[in-house]
């Protein structure tokens, strides 16, 4: 099963990078304010059903994909096989 | 090996490339430091334990993410619960936050750029960690070299942080944005600390800007180590 899991800083976390690409978009004209940068992974997961799957990468993202204390992380997982 | 002499670990991940560095420093003030690579999980008997500078797996995921499931992290780990003396510097740093042997996080530096400068540490406090040859409020000067010395915690553990007095270093200057000038911290039991400033390359007054401030931090350790292996002798 495909999951795939966006770790986002948080609110209030300072995020350079997001703000050297925020300002490099006003250089070339666009309307923007705001930019945070993130992570996406990818994963293939073996599970039997969703709920499994979900669970799974769940420890995963509280073991190592994300730090609690500066990130916040977010689950997809694929409909279908 | 003798008491006088103390053994100290100093941790090699791939990508460390400041234990060499650690080492000659260690061995300068009296110690006998030994490279424990990070695939063997049993630690000799030591009296202390040095994660070094460097970038483990590349920084991969996130500085000090990957390096902390290394064999010899679960007996480093071990060592620090049964109160034995570790010192994090900058990667080493980031690898203790990680495995949350230390509070806190480092993230990439404000100006997105790598620091590499000599910069002045205030002393927070010199009763604890290895600040013991220091005293509270002396002003040290030694080198960072980072691109992710950004110290972050939440408004909570900035509090818990600093009612248990475990901010043991400053910035004078802000270098990376740290949240409250931050440069070091303890855990709460005080043996374990991390710092981002290189104490092992401020030893050598023939290197460097001719500071040997960072003698002050390992002799410290030194002491630690000689004395837990007193006490076990």
């Amino acid at each position: 099963m495909k999951a795939t899991v966006l770790v986002r800083p948080k609110p209030g976390i300072l995020d350079p990078q997001g703000k050297a690409v925020e300002d490099s978009l006003k250089h070339l004209g666009f309307n923007v304010d705001g930019a945070r940068v993130g992570r996406v992974v990818d994963l293939e997961v073996e599970a039997s059903d969703p709920e499994q799957a979900r669970a799974e990468v769940e420890r995963m993202c509280a073991e190592l994909l994300a730090n609690p204390l500066i990130e916040s992380h977010e689950i997809e997982l694929a409909e279908g096989p | 090996m003798t008491e006088a002499t103390p053994r100290i670990a100093v941790v090699v991940f791939p990508g460390s490339n400041d234990d060499r560095d650690a080492v000659l420093a260690l061995e300068s003030l009296g110690a006998s430091p030994v490279l424990h690579w990070h695939g063997d999980g049993v630690l000799p008997d030591v009296g202390a334990v040095v994660l070094p500078g460097g970038f483990s797996y590349g920084d991969y995921l996130r500085a000090g993410a990957i390096a902390r499931f290394s064999p010899a992290m679960k007996a480093v780990a071990d060592f620090a619960a049964n109160g034995g003396p570790v010192l994090g510097i900058c990667n080493g740093f980031q690898i203790l936050c990680e495995a949350g042997l230390l509070p806190g996080a480092l993230r990439p530096n404000e100006s997105l750029s790598f620091v590499c400068e000599d910069v002045r540490l205030r002393v927070e406090r010199a009763d604890v960690g290895f600040l013991t040859r220091c005293e509270a409020g002396q002003r040290l000067t030694i080198p960072i070299k980072h691109g992710e010395g950004c110290y972050f915690a939440d408004d909570e553990l900035l509090g818990e942080l600093e009612s248990a007095g475990q901010i043991v270093l400053r910035y004078e200057e802000n270098p990376n944005g740290s949240i409250d000038s931050i440069a070091g911290v303890v855990n709460a039991e005080g043996n374990v600390m991390g710092l981002m400033p290189h104490p092992e390359h401020a030893v050598d007054p023939l290197i460097g800007s001719g500071s040997t401030d960072g003698a002050l931090i390992l002799e410290a350790l030194v002491d630690r180590a000689r004395e837990r292996l007193f006490a076990a002798a």
